[in-house]
């Protein structure tokens, strides 16, 4: 608890230099405007005209906060300019894509941990496939499967998933590696059979792993989706949200649809932050 | 037909193989290491390859794969323009100011304990977020040219490497930082003879993570607007066009660079941390 005055002042510190930074991007427009206009400007009215311009180059906090406020409580949850509506679209396709990426994930791991072909053959490229830029190919995914007939919350989720499944696989097999030979051994001397030892032993023993695996493909498959959002022809969603505000200058709207991601892959994240100290909790290897 | 149950033999056939393969003592050799991988993926190509002809998977959908090789060779030219563009110009560039400004921002935070417990937190809960998100907003300020991609790799990479660095400078302990003391060494002798060295796996650690993070940031920062040349830009315009087989091209270019990119930085890790057990171990 002692850390929290130190995060507030560095909060505080990132705001401050914020303002500093919005002051000094925004002020060349408002010299523009009135060399335009031949009014001499002084510098207070400098800095009043910086904090609320319409199009700013860096809108100040203050006006993303109230973009952000009135994205997600000034309108109906229904409307097509609600953050609520966007987020929920991006949040749909992002929690289906990671039910399937995880749950692909965990089976891999065990087919990877009970049979040594498929250790040998398929964990290399587990582990290479981590180093290429996945993401380039999701406009290709959404359009492929537009063209075959796939349209909606589907292919977004496709991205998702796909994200989502090497951290899973790749934490998973170590995790289901973690007991040692002690441990095995004792269950091999019960004669348990190797589905027993994989949910007595095995199972249990990756929680650990499982988890910091989730956290991660949870922020790698919202990042899926809302990339999965950028192509054309998406409408809703936080990434189309983005995309049109750099369409058209919106740049207040850019920053609250960023700070609703930012939000909503937090929020994830502290759900299974907390999923695991429950789990872990009740497993006895709680801190 | 015969394409399609061709390829499902290879690949039952290669499936015995390794299976056979995998528990003879062949398998730890290092050829073998290399070799039972490397005949997987082989078989996905032959699978990929008979499912297209076999199928007749029109190529709007699915290339195969000796289609995407025609188009590589035929276009290398062009590939190697938007290698240039968005690899070396946008993503080395931003991860060596990223990765170098992170270094350099940890070991200035690490002598205010203050400081970092105020930074960790929210480098933690930075390093979670979509930054890919930015990228629009830095498209914005920097044009459309390289300099954006680059801004936005280094945004993308400071935190993982800043939060491992920090992490790094923290791994010594007490004893081996007293054994400095009592040589008397100053500060910044017990940071380059002591600390630093000390904090390289995590450092390379961090690296490692960030490689594959700038090359996303360049490419998908390419989405939101670029000039008409780079990997972002033509895997979004050939979608455009349904000339898939250029979209794999590109595919193919950055998974080779990317694989490239990070084995680069573990072969370097290889050389700075020699005397890491995790590296002794394996030879």
């Amino acid at each position: 608890m002692r850390s929290i005055l130190p995060v507030l002042v560095v909060l505080a510190a990132i705001v401050a230099l914020w303002y500093a930074g919005s002051v000094w991007l925004n002020s060349q427009w408002t010299y523009d405007q009135a060399a335009r206009a031949e009014v001499e400007v002084s510098l207070a009215e400098v800095l009043a005209d910086t904090m609320v311009q319409e199009r700013p180059v860096l809108p100040a906090p203050h006006q993303v906060a109230a973009g952000l406020w009135e994205g997600l409580f000034g309108q109906k949850i229904t409307s097509k300019r609600s953050l609520v509506y966007h987020g929920w679209v991006t949040l749909s396709a992002t929690l289906v894509g990671f039910a399937i990426g995880t749950g692909l994930g965990i089976l891999l791991a065990v087919g990877i941990v009970h049979n040594r072909a498929m250790d040998m053959s398929v964990m290399p490229w587990a582990i290479a496939s981590q180093t290429i830029p996945i993401l380039a190919i999701a406009p290709m995914v959404i359009v492929v499967l537009a063209s075959v007939g796939v349209t909606g919350l589907l292919p977004k989720a496709v991205i998702s998933a796909y994200l989502s499944f090497f951290p899973v696989v790749v934490g998973m097999v170590k995790g289901l590696r973690s007991p040692d030979g002690m441990q095995l051994d004792l269950l091999r001397t019960y004669n348990a059979s190797p589905m027993a030892t994989l949910w007595k032993l095995r199972l249990p023993a990756s929680m650990p792993f499982l988890f910091a695996s989730l956290k991660v493909s949870m922020a790698a498959s919202l990042v899926g989706a809302i990339v999965g959002e950028l192509p054309a022809g998406a409408t809703a969603g936080l990434g189309a949200r983005l995309l049109s505000g750099s369409y058209y200058g919106q740049t207040i709207q850019i920053w609250a649809a960023l700070f609703a991601a930012a939000i909503l892959a937090a929020g994830l994240v502290v759900v299974i932050g907390g999923i695991e100290k429950a789990t872990l909790k009740r497993m006895g290897m709680g801190r | 037909m015969i394409w399609l149950w061709g390829a499902i033999l290879f690949w039952l056939a290669a499936w015995a193989f390794n299976a056979w393969a995998a528990t003879r003592p062949f398998a730890r050799t290092r050829v073998g290491r290399l070799a039972i991988p490397a005949l997987f993926g082989v078989t996905l190509l032959v699978l990929w390859e008979g499912i297209v002809r076999g199928l007749q998977v029109p190529g709007v959908i699915l290339p195969a794969p000796s289609v995407i090789w025609d188009t590589i060779a035929a276009s290398v030219p062009t590939l190697w323009t938007d290698f240039v563009q968005t690899i070396l110009k946008g993503g080395l560039s931003g991860y060596v100011i990223g990765c170098g400004s992170a270094v350099l921002t940890a070991i200035a935070i690490d002598r205010s304990p203050f400081l970092q417990r105020g930074l960790l937190p929210v480098g933690n809960f930075v390093a979670a977020l979509p930054i890919v998100g930015i990228a629009p907003i830095l498209v914005m300020w920097f044009g459309f040219d390289w300099q954006s991609k680059a801004a936005v790799v280094v945004v993308m990479v400071f935190f993982p490497v800043l939060v491992n660095t920090v992490a790094g400078l923290a791994a010594t302990d007490r004893m081996q930082r007293d054994l400095m003391a009592t040589y008397s060494a100053s500060y910044w002798q017990t940071l380059m003879k002591l600390r630093l060295p000390a904090a390289m796996p995590f450092i390379f650690n961090g690296l490692k993570i960030a490689t594959t993070l700038a090359l996303i940031g360049a490419i998908v920062a390419e989405f939101f607007g670029s000039p008409i040349k780079g990997m972002g830009f033509r895997i979004s315009t050939a979608v455009g066009q349904l000339a898939l087989d250029m979209v794999w091209a590109e595919i193919a270019v950055a998974a080779l660079a990317g694989s490239a990119f990070y084995g680069l930085v573990a072969l370097i890790e290889k050389g700075v941390t020699f005397w890491h057990p995790s590296q002794r171990a394996r030879s």
